[in-house]
């Protein structure tokens, strides 16, 4: 069943027909999302119009960590079974990882400065979130540092499987150590802290991110798999 | 050559972005994963005299007091079963309460912490101002709050 | 905003260019290397293995792209 889709052509079929879908259901999901999210909630009784940026940041973060967890994942099927396609996803996926973490770190210190008075601190959550982004950086330098795609795609798969020790770091940081940042309000033993008004465009920007993600690295994956043809037949020209 | 370069530099940036990588998980490791101390932890904790520190902990309810000359203020920090006073001249961030999570850096000088920054540290709970004062109301609310104070 | 709109506004800004970035980015590059192929393809090359079922001047099955 996995096999099936492991060749490029009948995944291509696939993404083909999931794209529009995917594409429809990010664009209601993140439209939801900022109508609930700008419009329709009501402002925090501590933190007042600024808990408006969790319903950007908080899902902007949880796909940072998903993506590289899936990075991971996709490495870890590259260097086992040799799947052409995990690559493929991979190089896809890691840049627009890249771009999650990048805008988690900035919409959090947009949160940081007005709430708690300060840009940035160098607590265990923050630090292991740049962190997670320096990974990000150095997986994609390293992907493309190698004369041979192969040895690449094998060095970059090995770093996704090495870093993703800091996922857990990251989720749990805010339990294990004393930081600035407050602990964790959705997943939590006791049921979410978040009230149902705040929470509701929270997952719909969360399910709206997480749709565009997919869409967005089906059109990418396309493409790499369009470049690498264009690549083959300019060479095969060549060579006669 | 001009790929070989390119190739190398992209090597070269991969690897230092690791090594900074590894740098901040290491010196985070050392002292800056205890990102502050509570009250209790300073009184059994030998400080030496001048050394920076953060200290950590809920404002105190009733403790605030203003300056007269309107700039410096001086408020306790507890955590329940300690706490230390802090004075500071500067602006407090919006989200800083009485009942609330603050985290002070500075240093301690006779028992009194002469703070140099602080930094509110808000809780994970979110709700509307309705439903906050509904449970306030209904005698149900727990926790940091600017009513009813966790400082027991 | 209730004072804030220059810490909200721009967290949403931040979001949506990183997200309208790469979705715009990825269409281009899709574009173009469907041109590229196609102008391949018109100079003859990439018909060495035609599908069975793939009329001669259609786009070749195995790129499993299908134009708009």
């Amino acid at each position: 069943m996995f096999h099936r889709f492991a060749n490029p052509a009948r995944f291509m079929a696939l993404a083909n027909i999931l794209s529009p879908w995917l594409t429809v259901a990010a664009t209601g999901l993140l439209v939801a999302g900022l109508y609930f999210g700008l419009l329709a909630s009501p402002p925090d009784y501590q933190q007042g119009e600024t808990v408006r940026i969790m319903y950007v940041h908080v899902p902007a973060a949880w796909m940072a960590l998903f993506v590289y967890v899936a990075l991971a994942g996709a490495g870890g099927a590259f260097l086992i079974w040799r799947h052409p396609l995990a690559d493929v996803f991979a190089q896809a996926a890691a840049p627009l990882g890249a771009g999650f973490t990048a805008a988690a770190l900035i919409t959090g210190s947009l949160w940081g400065k007005p709430m708690w008075g300060t840009w940035w601190v160098w607590d265990a959550r923050l630090t292991s979130m740049l962190i997670l982004f320096l990974l990000y950086l150095g997986y994609i330098a390293l992907a493309n540092a190698f004369d041979n795609r192969e040895r690449g795609a094998r060095a970059a798969a090995l770093l996704a499987l090495v870093g993703v020790i800091n996922v857990p770091i990251i989720k749990f940081s805010v339990d294990w150590w004393n930081t600035l940042h407050q602990p964790a309000s959705v997943l939590k033993i006791d049921g979410p802290a978040i009230d149902p008004s705040m929470l509701l465009p929270l997952f719909l920007m969360a399910g709206g991110m997480k749709a565009y993600f997919l869409a967005v690295v089906i059109l990418r994956m396309r493409a790499r798999l369009l470049a690498r043809r264009v690549r083959a037949l300019r060479l095969a020209a060549v060579g006669g | 050559m001009k790929a070989k370069q390119k190739r190398l530099y992209l090597a070269l940036g991969g690897l230092a972005l690791l090594g900074l990588a590894s740098a901040l998980v290491l010196s985070a490791f050392e002292e800056n994963l205890v990102f502050f101390f509570s009250p209790s932890d300073l009184q059994a904790k030998e400080v030496a005299p001048g050394q920076r520190l953060r200290l950590g902990g809920l404002v105190e309810t009733g403790s605030v007091a203003r300056a007269t000359d309107g700039v410096g203020v001086s408020f306790r920090v507890t955590d329940g079963a300690a706490s230390v006073r802090v004075t500071y001249d500067g602006i407090l961030p919006d989200l800083f309460r009485e009942g609330q999570g603050v985290v002070a850096e500075g240093t301690l000088v006779g028992g009194v912490f002469q703070a140099r920054e602080v930094l509110a540290k808000h809780d994970e709970n979110y709700m509307p101002p309705e439903v906050a004062d509904a449970l306030k109301r209904a005698g149900q609310w727990q926790g940091g709050a600017p009513a009813k104070g966790a400082a027991q | 905003m209730g004072g804030y709109s220059a810490f909200v506004w721009p967290a949403y800004g931040v979001v949506a260019l990183v997200m309208v970035g790469f979705w715009l980015a990825a269409w281009r590059d899709l574009r173009r290397h469907r041109d590229e192929l196609a102008a391949l393809e018109a100079a003859g090359l990439g018909r060495r293995r035609p599908a069975p079922d793939t009329a001669p001047n259609s786009a070749p099955r195995n790129t499993g792209e299908a134009r708009p």
